[in-house]
């Protein structure tokens, strides 16, 4: 058989295809419950980083014992039980037809449109009492979607951690949301005021330390106005009346049922 | 002998991928901000060309003409996911930071171009030589780029603070456009301009 005769061509093609698909399936087979492992690992590593409790000597499983995983019912603020936690994705819920909600244009702060009825909460646990609640938050930038997590203590206002984990903002600029020092600004500052007014906001520059609200206010991001405001209104959006709020308002009223 | 070595070191300076061929440019700028993430982008493109090679000219008697395009790509699509497949498994952090340009090794032309222009013509031990070659030239341009890049641009090297920056206490105001792609391109263009002024033949003949 000549080498460029049909018969040849089908031959070569269809045993290529063969050998190429048993390999990258037996690639990916292989190799997929360690990276769903790895997935998880990254997830709870993020959690762990909003809270302030990362310790990256100790593994990262070890550390998450403390954390309880929880569903919640954005629109009645309760806990929901109807699904599995450890397989709950968000994302993947804001596109479903039944578990997506799309945000109405006036509330949309945070600029995307849909989101999951139903999110992910993570409690720290110290003797059965609340000590921490993380709670996931996400919202354009300049460039990017900026998913994160932000950390309260258990008045549900005072911050204690605030982290992004995964953002496609400009290196050097929208980028320094990234910056350690940027993110140490927010641990001590408060969302609500004492009536539970919504005040958190995010300067453009710096914020003046003897101003009576500075304690709501975080400091802007030099030559990332648009970013910073994105983060501030994530906040605003996520922390507010159509976001966590109604969640917040009734967990400080009744407590985490056991 | 002289010939394997010729066929391994030559790719470094005399015939670069990316030096003399401008080839691969695409990654170089992508990739190239941190060096941990090169030194991982470096030693999955050599697997790469490597294994592409070797494989294609162990069956180039086999190829007929009319579809070697669509066999050479098939062969060098299937290891780059396997690389991927791999680095998700074992590397995740920096397979995460590499994100679609792993997967974009496929379109990188130095793989096709030497599985095209060399392994379809030679016998595989060399082919294999051939490929860590190239991907050794490539991996030498991509390393000092990144070199600059995270030295100038972020004060470190790997990771480690070389020049205490200015918003973490130090003195060094970095320079950020260092961590933007455009500067790579300023970068390989000196390094192109310093190889062809020591290696003059390589200048190309004006029209």
């Amino acid at each position: 058989m000549s080498r460029d005769s049909i018969g040849k061509v089908l031959t070569v093609a269809f045993l290529l295809c063969v050998i190429c698909s048993i390999l990258v399936s037996a690639a990916a087979v292989g190799l997929r419950s360690r990276q769903e492992q790895n997935k998880l690992v990254e997830k709870k590593k993020n959690i762990l980083q909003a809270a302030g409790q990362y310790d990256a000597s100790l593994s990262v499983d070890e550390q998450f014992n403390k954390i309880q995983s929880r569903i919640v019912d954005l629109q009645t603020g309760e806990f929901s039980g109807d699904f599995v936690v450890s397989t709950f994705d968000s994302r993947a819920a804001a596109r479903d037809s039944e578990s997506g909600y799309a945000i109405p244009a006036v509330l949309d702060l945070a600029a995307i449109k849909v989101r999951s009825r139903y999110m992910d909460v993570y409690l720290v646990m110290v003797d059965d009492k609340l000590q921490q609640l993380i709670l996931p938050v996400h919202g354009k930038g300049l460039w990017s979607t900026m998913y994160g997590f932000i950390s309260l203590a258990n008045d549900f206002s005072t911050v204690i951690g605030f982290a992004f984990y995964e953002h496609g903002e400009t290196p050097g600029l929208g980028g320094e949301i990234d910056n350690p020092a940027w993110k140490k600004q927010w641990a001590g500052k408060r969302i609500y005021d004492e009536a539970g007014n919504l005040r958190i906001e995010v300067l453009k520059g710096a914020v003046n330390k003897d101003s009576a609200g500075a304690v709501y206010q975080a400091d802007g991001l030099a030559g990332a106005t648009l970013t910073a405001r994105g983060v501030g209104n994530l906040l605003r959006y996520w922390l507010g009346d159509d976001g966590y709020k109604p969640f917040l308002v009734k967990l400080k009223k009744e407590g985490v049922n056991p | 002998m002289s010939q394997a070595k010729d066929v391994l070191l030559n790719p470094l300076f005399e015939k670069n991928p990316i030096g003399l061929q401008i080839l691969g440019i695409c990654s170089a700028l992508a990739v190239t901000s941190k060096l941990e993430t090169v030194i991982v982008m470096s030693l999955a493109v050599t697997f790469v060309i490597a294994c592409s090679n070797f494989s294609v000219s162990l069956i180039r008697q086999q190829i007929p003409g009319s579809i070697r395009i669509i066999v050479q790509i098939t062969i060098i699509a299937t290891l780059v996911i396997i690389v991927d497949q791999f680095l998700k498994a074992y590397a995740f952090s920096v397979s995460k930071q590499l994100s679609v340009f792993v997967g974009l090794i496929i379109t990188n032309c130095i793989v096709l171009g030497r599985a095209e222009a060399f392994a379809m013509k030679n016998p595989p031990g060399l082919s294999f030589l051939d490929g860590i070659g190239n991907g050794l030239g490539y991996s030498l341009v991509l390393l000092l780029v990144a070199f600059f890049r995270e030295l100038l641009g972020a004060g470190k090297l790997l990771g480690v603070t070389i020049l205490p920056t200015v918003s973490d206490g130090g003195w060094y105001q970095p320079n950020g456009l260092m961590l933007l792609p455009p500067s790579a391109f300023f970068i390989i263009g000196l390094l192109i301009w310093a190889l062809r002024t020591w290696k003059t033949d390589q200048v190309e003949m004006e029209n």
